[in-house]
């Protein structure tokens, strides 16, 4: 079997209380690229957190699983290391701790005690990325995502995973304030990694970011669940036509679940 | 219970003390008029914690000499990490117990007329110069009882002095070692630069008394004359057995400098106060500390700076992390005197809580007389970020990793400020020692 496998079942997500996520089923392979599109508040930034584990959402109910392991019985850090990666919306500071230090603790968390990499192949390594990411070397030396601008952020989120090579990578809303050269290079980036050994799941609300990857399969949520899936050619008619005619289909009328799902 | 005030010790043992080293007779004066002082001062009061209760009269008083070596590698592991052993220091001072075991200043600072000594020698062959600075402009001996009492009773210390125009690269070092549990330090350490010169000082406390109660009382003094510039580092790692008393004040003329980076790290109750009077014009000091505190201890540190001259600078910067039981107080003190016009007065203490159990507080304070001047301060108590930690998580880091990075990005401001790279390593295991 290629690649590994994250199947969601029947998912129930609530944040203080209160219920984003009704329900949700989907299944990412090695090798498959999914986007979640749909409006604001419909619940595809929980579905991302929810999946990583961030310590304010609660799962109700269902199941997630990576190769038939439970995910939801991990901490954070094991999911990461069993192979998930959430390339996240809003990265977090952490002052006095550079990049390449960072960078090098996680590769190195993943590979295992007694299997670290070395100095002069980390360095070689992260060179080449930083290259390919047309990012300034001395990032690597700034504190993480300290100061950085918004657009640094979201290229640092790309470089650490073509550095920690995942199983299955979550980009949560990876495009958002991005001006169009650097969407290119964000998107050269993830296109970088597809390989039979790689799924990923770009959570959207934008089209224009699935003009430079061509995900395989096109999922709209809606009210905290998957309405509607289909191929690319879902998210052309997104584009042209928004989202009222999917609204009209399901007799949808307030898509949302709550302000600020 | 009332506060003990008997001491264990008298006049004739002080005198007998000061004979047996033949001490100038200024010094024996002092030592003597001090300790009558000693019984009519108060202790000194930290603010926000109370020392009443603490241990500062149990303690060993006979002087114990120390074995001296004649190469750092016969010292015992735990010391060995202080130097880097590829670049032993050239110029090194170690004080074992109450004695020097180890001394090296290179041919080309003697030929300077550098000073790079034990106290009791300094005493002995430059007595004017001694007598010029000892708690004369920076500590006074009735300051308060403990500074008192520091004066009759003083066993230890260095005396360090750069004459005019010399200017010294290679850094000085001292390490103070505590070999004997009960031992008493009341260590005195001047370090003088003179008009136009400069150095790098870094000095190390340290001692292995787990059980054993004894007292640290400490007073080193730090003067720059005229666009001198002295940098000083120090880590002060005394066991959970100490009390410890330290008092390090700065004096800085014009257009000089002192940058102070010290690693408060004791494991006992300790109150320290580091003060810098900028008393020329143009005269400038960054005043960095980091310290952790663990198990019960209650430490309460002062770091202040007192602007006298014209366009003076000072910038305060504290960083602590709590764990387990211990509380801490951080005071900062920025003060700007009447006629200290264009003075810039900035400070920043941080504190950040890894248990509910423990307590910190960070006090900013800054006095003005002043109009025509520029202050701020910023000053937080708070615990890790649990988003922070998330993200890291996320990466695969463990959550005591992720921790570790979080303490170590805290702490990092300060630490990478001390002078020497060997000090910063040893500062580093020390802190990841207190912290885990």
């Amino acid at each position: 079997m290629a690649g590994s496998v994250l199947e969601i079942k029947d998912l129930h997500v609530e944040i203080e209380g209160k219920e984003i996520l009704k329900g949700v089923d989907l299944t990412i392979k090695g090798g498959e690229f999914h986007a979640i599109m749909g409006p604001n508040g419909t619940g595809k930034s929980t579905l991302a957190s929810a999946i990583m584990g961030h310590p304010s959402y609660e799962v109700t109910k269902g199941s997630i699983t990576l190769d038939g392991e439970d995910v939801l019985e991990m901490e954070v850090d094991e999911r990461a290391r069993a192979g998930l990666f959430l390339a996240m919306q809003y990265p977090s500071e952490i002052s006095g701790v550079t990049t390449s230090d960072f960078l090098r603790s996680a590769i190195n968390a993943r590979r295992g005690e007694g299997n670290e990499v070395s100095l002069m192949k980390f360095i070689k390594g992260l060179d080449k990325d930083l290259d390919y990411l047309e990012i300034d070397k001395n990032m690597a030396t700034r504190y993480l995502n300290e100061g950085f601008s918004g657009g640094e952020k979201k290229r640092n989120e790309i470089l650490q995973l073509m550095q920690l090579n995942p199983e299955i990578a979550i980009l949560d809303e990876i495009d958002s304030g991005l001006d169009i050269d650097a969407l290119k290079i964000v998107s050269k980036g993830i296109n970088k990694m597809r390989g039979e050994n790689f799924g990923c799941l770009i959570i959207t609300h934008y089209q224009r970011l699935l003009n430079y990857i061509t995900p395989d399969y096109v999922h709209v949520m809606m009210q905290g669940r998957v309405v509607k899936s289909g191929g690319p050619e879902l998210a052309k008619r997104l584009e042209d036509e928004g989202y009222e005619w999917i609204k009209e289909e399901l007799g949808i009328e307030d898509e949302t679940v709550g302000q600020n799902a | 219970m009332t506060v003990e005030t008997k001491l264990p010790y008298n006049k004739e043992y002080i005198e007998q003390f000061s004979t047996d080293r033949n001490e100038p007779a200024w010094m024996k004066t002092l030592r003597l008029e001090a300790l009558e002082q000693a019984e009519q001062l108060e202790m000194p009061k930290p603010d926000k914690t109370k020392i009443t209760r603490w241990n500062f009269s149990k303690f060993k008083q006979e002087f114990t000499k120390g074995e001296a070596i004649s190469s750092i590698k016969e010292l015992p592991e735990v010391l060995q990490d202080y130097f880097d052993q590829e670049n032993v220091p050239e110029n090194l001072l170690i004080q074992r117990n109450h004695s020097i075991a180890y001394a090296t200043l290179s041919s080309d600072l003697k030929e300077k007329g550098v000073i790079f000594t034990d106290i009791f020698t300094a005493l002995e062959k430059h007595s004017d110069l001694v007598e010029k600075y000892f708690m004369k402009d920076a500590v006074n001996v009735d300051q308060n009882r403990l500074t008192a009492l520091h004066a009759a009773l003083m066993n230890g210390g260095a005396f360090i002095y750069v004459p005019k125009n010399v200017e010294i690269e290679e850094p000085l070092q001292v390490v103070f070692w505590q070999e004997d549990p009960e031992l008493s330090l009341f260590n005195h350490v001047i370090v003088v630069a003179d008009e136009n010169s400069k150095l790098t000082y870094v000095e190390n406390y340290i001692s292995s008394n787990e059980e054993q109660e004894t007292v640290a009382n400490i007073v080193e003094e730090v003067i720059a004359m005229d666009n001198a510039k002295i940098s000083y580092g120090a880590v002060d790692n005394f066991a959970a057995g100490t009390t410890t008393y330290i008092n390090r004040r700065g004096v800085a003329y014009n257009n000089a400098t002192i940058d102070w980076a010290l690693g408060q790290m004791n494991d006992g109750n300790t109150v320290s106060e580091n003060i810098t009077y900028l008393m020329g014009n143009g005269a400038t000091s960054n005043a960095n500390a980091v310290s952790v505190g663990r198990g019960k201890q209650i430490q309460n540190f002062t770091a202040s700076i007192v602007q006298h001259g014209k366009a003076t600078d000072g910038f305060i910067l504290q960083r602590g992390v709590m764990k387990e039981s211990a509380t801490t107080i951080f005071n900062a003190i920025g003060k700007i005197e009447h006629g200290g016009t264009k003075a810039n007065a900035v400070q920043e203490s941080r504190v950040l809580m890894l248990s509910p159990k423990a307590r910190g507080d960070a006090n900013p304070i800054l006095l003005i007389e002043e109009d025509d001047v520029t202050a701020g301060h910023a000053a937080s108590v708070g615990r890790v970020d649990p988003i922070q930690m998330y993200y890291l998580m996320s990466r695969g880091l463990t959550k005591d990793e992720a921790e570790r990075l979080v303490i170590h990005g805290f702490l990092a401001p300060v630490v990478n400020e001390l002078p020497i790279e060997s000090v910063k390593k040893q500062l580093k295991q020390v802190i990841e020692r207190k912290v885990y």
